[in-house]
């Protein structure tokens, strides 16, 4: 097994190249998922605020009339 | 249609960016100021050893110039843009790539021409031979106009954005990799005495190409850019 | 529009149905990428025979040369998606344009820091100018010049519209500067070395090879999807389609 991690004395170049893979890989994988859900929660407190005004002002005052 | 217009417009547009270049004729001796400099530094940077100079020479020279060059694009459109008149002249009848070739023309004699005539001065501070300075400024007469060009199409691209020069490095450096590798390569074949009109002739022939595609690709990109 | 185009494809590019496509995708292509990736790990690490001349160390080409690949293959599909998005201004085509920028400069990334580990060995130094790894750098800086012309926009879709033009110029680039790379280093020659493969690659190491090729694509397919799942979000984020999803999230 310790022949495994030693890799014929290449250790220090075939393990961090493997690392580098996979570490570059995760962290691309993770950046959309941490976008997405800090835009939702944005837009969430968008829709709450404009809820909020709507019912503070109830029917808007300044709607234009319909005809 | 008559021809008339078409180069009457040509002309007038390069007489217009000529003129406003000249009204601030101090800012044209900018880059060659920062060309003086950097090439200065190389000896400070080095040591004063003339053999090692003399290899770093066409090198050191070629980009020097291509960084007061850099320095000098970012302003090409912003003073029109800003005013307005670029939009005018997107909007004129006259074929809006000739007109930016104009401009770019305008440009290239403003900055690169004073950069190649005292290109002999820098080269021979860095101890280039006498016998490898035709090579050296054909090299620049081939290359600068390039750099110009394809500075211009990447300017027209970041038109009315927050603008940084670095991004600017950044977008040109990819494009001027094999500008700069055949023009040294050129310098440096001559300097060692291997025929150096194969580099020359891929430079020739690349600028005729860019020449021909730059000024539309500029105006595609001024297009894309100003359309809000 | 063309007639030649079936209505699946006119439907794909709405974005909720996307979205939705997407989402449905995703988690498929992921387990594919990981299957196979771990697959294709296991057989160069474990099964595959040490090489003749560089022992272990060759090993690194089970992620450096799909890595390359990737790198190359992604900018080709950027550049596709930014002609389509030029011409015919398909949002959709802008963003899988865009999102593919970040995933293949990572990849070039990899194919650099892998090369430079796995070159340690043959040149004695981390960085060399030889001709494979300088294309690879200039690569990665036309990926860092697409996204950075696109983040300098305020309106989104003119920026996707103007890295668009960029990555087209880019690759008329890419095959000039590996030319004049390629010249340059014949030009100056004697230090170079060029990266040598393992001195002949047997049945066991061409099927890692392979096997991790094809998960590396599932890989870049997983996280487009993705990514223009988060960015479609963001560019119709004040349809209703959004917003219900936002809300329906919320509560979950």
């Amino acid at each position: 097994m310790s022949d495994f991690f030693a890799m014929g004395g290449y250790a220090a170049y075939v393990w961090p190249s493997y690392a580098v893979f996979l570490l570059v890989l995760l962290a691309d994988a993770i950046a959309p998922t941490m976008r997405r859900r800090r835009l939702l929660r944005e837009l969430r407190a968008r829709i709450a605020r404009q809820a909020a005004r709507h019912n503070r002002d109830g029917a808007s005052p300044t709607a234009p009339e319909r005809p | 249609m008559s021809r008339a217009p078409l180069s009457r417009a040509c002309a007038a547009v390069l007489r217009r960016d000529l003129t406003l270049a000249w009204r601030r004729r101090g800012d044209i001796a900018m880059p060659v100021l920062y060309a003086l400099i950097v090439t200065t530094l190389f000896p400070f940077a080095l040591g004063p050893d003339n053999a090692l100079l003399q290899r770093i020479a066409g090198g050191a020279v070629l980009v020097t110039v291509l960084l007061a060059m850099l320095l000098a694009l970012d302003g090409m459109f912003r003073s029109d843009i800003e005013d307005g008149s670029l939009e005018q002249l997107v909007l004129a009848p006259q074929p809006l790539a000739l007109m930016l070739g104009m401009k770019i023309l305008a440009h290239w004699l403003t900055t690169a021409l004073p950069l190649i005539v005292i290109a002999p001065v820098l080269a021979s501070m860095l101890q280039l031979p006498a016998a490898i300075m035709p090579v050296m400024l054909l090299a620049l007469v081939l290359s600068t106009p390039m750099l110009s060009l394809l500075g211009a199409v990447l300017v027209a691209l970041t038109a009315g954005t927050r603008r940084s020069g670095m991004l600017l490095a950044l977008m040109l450096l990819p494009l001027c990799v094999p500008v700069v590798i055949f023009a040294a390569g050129a310098i440096s074949a001559a300097q060692q005495g291997l025929p150096w009109v194969a580099p020359i002739a891929w430079l020739g022939a690349a600028l005729a190409l860019t020449l021909v595609l730059a000024p539309l690709a500029c105006a595609v990109a001024l297009r894309i850019a100003l359309d809000a | 529009m063309s007639s030649w185009i079936p209505l699946w494809l006119h439907r794909l590019g709405s974005p909720p149905t996307f979205y939705r496509f997407a989402g449905a995708l995703r988690p498929w292509m992921l387990a594919l990428a990981l299957l196979l990736g771990a697959i294709a790990l296991y057989g160069g690490l474990v099964l595959a025979p040490p090489d003749y001349q560089q022992g272990d160390d060759y090993r690194i080409i089970f992620v450096h040369v799909p890595s390359a690949w990737m790198a190359l293959f992604i900018y080709a599909v950027m550049a596709v998606a930014s002609f389509i998005a030029l011409v015919w201004r398909i949002k959709l085509a802008e963003v899988v344009a865009m999102e593919s920028a970040p995933i293949g400069a990572a990849f070039t990334l990899i194919t650099l820091v892998t090369g430079s580990l796995w070159g340690i060995r043959m040149w004695g130094t981390w960085w060399t100018w030889d001709a494979r790894l300088t294309s690879e750098l200039v690569l990665l800086f036309l990926y860092l010049g697409v996204l950075g012309l696109y983040h300098a926009f305020e309106d989104r879709r003119q920026g996707a519209r103007a890295a668009a033009f960029l990555a087209l110029i880019g690759i008329i680039n890419v095959p000039i500067v590996h030319f004049s790379v390629n010249w340059w280093n014949t030009l100056h020659q004697g230090s170079t070395v060029r990266l040598l493969g393992p001195s002949s690659m047997s049945d066991a190491m061409i099927w890692p090879l392979l096997t991790m090729m094809v998960a590396t694509k599932c890989y870049y397919l997983a996280s487009l999807f993705a990514r223009a799942r988060t960015d479609l979000l963001a560019l119709e984020s004040g349809k209703e389609w959004v917003r219900q999803i936002a809300i329906t999230e919320g509560r979950a």
